[in-house]
């Protein structure tokens, strides 16, 4: 028997009841983390990774809700029947989240060492001073240079890589069992990336902690994840091991994001696009919600919706491919790119 | 910081000796000067010609002006004429007087503004919402005048709860002890000052109604949720503290329509203030009065404008810097 995971969420479906419709932006989500694990999942904007995030957190506001039947459990506890105040107090202590854009995520008229001693004097007894100390500590292990100095400065005083690496020590201040890390490096420059990952790993193999790592950028995921979720319109719609993934991308949509992104030591003329664009979550397509984008769909992937086929261990892909795969030899001009060209 | 208040008092000066040289040329435009009013015979000749010299108004008008630059620069006011006494001295009298109603007034808007706006924004489109938003553009968009005479209608005639004009009771009061003094003296602050605040707290409401607003949708604030810091927490700390930086503005900003506003109030409730004297004046003719409250006022807004900045200054990190 495998052990209990540290989360677990089952068919979670977010949707955004407004006065245009239903946006089904998370619809029947499952997947789990374990401990210590680093899951990574991708897809483009608008896919609802940003609202899985949130939705984790219970975070959702109107006119968004979680609806029932979702299931969200963290260390066997069921997050979605939790009161708002129990709710509040898993926030930034078992959960802890970073953002992609560390000088908006603070607070500009209080001083870094303040926001994150706000986070022990929300959660436990302690006084100005212990949780100020505390800060300061936090500051010199993410990294800060002079963290006593520092901890005084505010948020416009600090680089970008340096307001990042704020941002992970205030997440990590309770030492959360869960971080999600939403995009935390796209706002930052490309050596500094580098660096942010790093020290989240560092600090992953430290802590024992779980990373939920949220980016649209394989390369990211590549470097440091065990495991990737690839989400589409919504969905899952792949999931595998980082190498599994790069090594035997089954989904179209997967292949699509590989041929993307640039590629060291290839020569390629130009890099390839998935033709069209992410479709309104108002109204996802009938059937396979990629297939207008797909060179290998027919008139099935119109027709049926289909569920997450097991490919190999721990790697599942919702597409009928899986039980017709002789059709991969056959690709063809997608219907949203033909659309395109006679536009 | 010092160099921002050195900047600061810089153009505040240059302000007031713009407003005085205004007040000058305008003077200047209308014919004749403030001693050739024909209609009082009372006043002797004599008089007249040496209060001219006094005045400096028997010489050219460049030797006028500097003149006039000169004492205002001494201090020297001029004299009243409807008073028969140096202006300085009416308005060491009257200016406090309006101080009080005025500094009374700003600070009970305020509170009241901003208790309704962060109110308002935290239940925002609910009843209360609306009712609140409702009543309080009814009170800001009816004429001050109508205001400040329905409420001593209200509360002074029919109900009379509170007393009608004046700063106190003329007759009672020698005989009070200073507490009883006092509890008068606030009796009669009730009126004028509820005025006031009717007036200006819708606005005040809505900036930071809306400046809550604005703040609410910032990433910081979901930060704070996932910190797990709680929702009134957030209302009060975070959000209300940015939310606060462009109400000091608008403090700046509404000190001349506060300054307006208590015109009319002290003329409808005969509160012996800076305004109540200023209409008086304009009514007797007495020039020196009048532009002497003119430059007192405006020396009032430029203050209030300043300590608007400073305060800016304070309360934001990014502009302290600066």
């Amino acid at each position: 028997m495998t052990p209990r995971p540290l989360l677990s969420v089952e068919e979670l479906r977010t949707y955004f009841r407004t006065s245009a419709g239903v946006a089904r932006a998370v619809d029947g989500v499952s997947f789990s983390i374990a401990a210590n694990e680093s899951v990574g999942v991708v897809g483009e904007s608008g896919c609802g990774k940003s609202v899985t995030s949130l939705s984790l957190l219970r975070l959702i506001q109107r006119p968004g809700t979680i609806e029932p039947g979702s299931k969200i459990e963290l260390e066997g506890t069921d997050l979605l029947s939790l009161d708002d105040e129990s709710m509040r107090r898993i926030r930034g202590n078992r959960i802890a989240m970073i953002f992609q854009e560390p000088m908006t995520a603070l607070n500009p008229v209080f001083t870094i060492g303040a926001q994150l001693a706000e986070v022990p004097r929300v959660h436990e007894h302690i006084t100005r001073r212990d949780a100020w100390a505390r800060a300061v500590e936090m500051l010199g292990t993410v990294g800060i240079p002079d963290p006593a100095e520092r901890a005084h400065s505010y948020p416009h005083q600090l680089s970008g890589g340096m307001r990042q690496r704020v941002m992970i020590g205030m997440a990590l201040m309770l030492s959360p069992a869960l971080l999600i890390a939403d995009e935390p490096t796209t706002a930052l420059d490309v050596t500094i990336q580098a660096q942010i990952l790093e020290l989240l790993a560092e600090l992953r193999a430290r802590t024992a902690m779980s990373v939920l790592l949220i980016t649209h950028d394989l390369g990211v995921v590549a470097e440091s994840t065990s495991r990737v979720i690839v989400m589409y319109a919504g969905e899952i719609v792949e999931q595998a091991g980082v190498r599994e993934l790069f090594a035997q991308p089954h989904h179209p949509y997967t292949e699509g994001l590989m041929a993307a992104m640039p590629r060291a030591g290839t020569k390629r003329e130009r890099l390839t696009v998935i033709p069209g664009a992410v479709p309104s979550p108002y109204e996802w397509p009938s059937g396979c919600r990629f297939h207008e984008r797909c060179p290998y769909a027919w008139e099935r992937c119109e027709r049926e919706h289909p569920p997450l086929y097991e490919i190999g261990v721990g790697h599942v892909s919702r597409c009928h491919l899986a039980v017709e795969p002789e059709r991969r030899a056959t690709p063809h001009l997608p219907l949203a790119a033909r659309a395109g060209a006679g536009a | 910081m010092r160099r921002l208040l050195a900047g600061r008092l810089l153009q505040g000066l240059a302000v007031l000796w713009v407003v005085a040289t205004l007040t000058f040329v305008l003077l200047h435009i209308a014919p004749g000067d403030p001693y050739s009013y024909q209609g009082d015979r009372r006043v002797a000749p004599e008089v007249v010609a040496h209060w001219r010299h006094v005045y400096c108004l028997d010489r050219p008008l460049a030797a006028q002006y500097a003149c006039y630059l000169g004492s205002l620069a001494r201090g020297d006011l001029g004299f009243s004429i409807s008073q028969s006494r140096p202006v300085r001295e009416i308005l060491v009298d009257y200016v406090p007087r309006t101080l009080e109603l005025m500094s009374l007034g700003l600070i009970l808007s305020f509170a009241v503004g901003i208790a309704l706006g962060v109110l308002e924004a935290r239940h925002r489109g609910t009843f209360a919402d609306w009712g609140s938003r409702g009543i309080a553009l009814f009170f800001y968009s009816m004429p001050d005048f109508w205001l400040a005479l329905m409420l001593a209608l209200v509360f002074a005639y029919w109900l009379p709860i509170f007393p009608i004009s004046g700063i106190e009771n003329v007759i009672a009061a020698p005989t009070y002890s200073g507490w009883q003094r006092l509890a008068d003296h606030l009796r009669h602050l009730v009126l004028p000052v509820t005025a006031l605040v009717l007036m200006t707290c819708a606005a005040i409401a809505r900036f930071q109604r809306a400046a809550m607003l604005d703040v609410i949708r910032l990433e910081f604030v979901v930060a704070a949720r996932a910190k797990g810091v709680s929702e009134s927490a957030i209302t009060r700390h975070h959000v209300l503290r940015n939310a606060l930086l462009p109400i000091i503005t608008l403090a700046g900003l509404m000190l001349p329509m506060l300054l307006g506003g208590a015109v009319l109030v002290e003329l409808v409730f005969s509160w012996p203030g800076m305004g109540f004297i200023t209409a008086m004046a304009v009514g007797s003719r007495d020039y020196a009065l009048v532009t002497s409250s003119v430059l007192v006022t405006s020396a009032l807004v430029v203050a209030g404008t300043i300590a608007a900045d400073l305060l800016y200054a304070l309360a934001d990190p990014r502009v302290r810097a600066k």
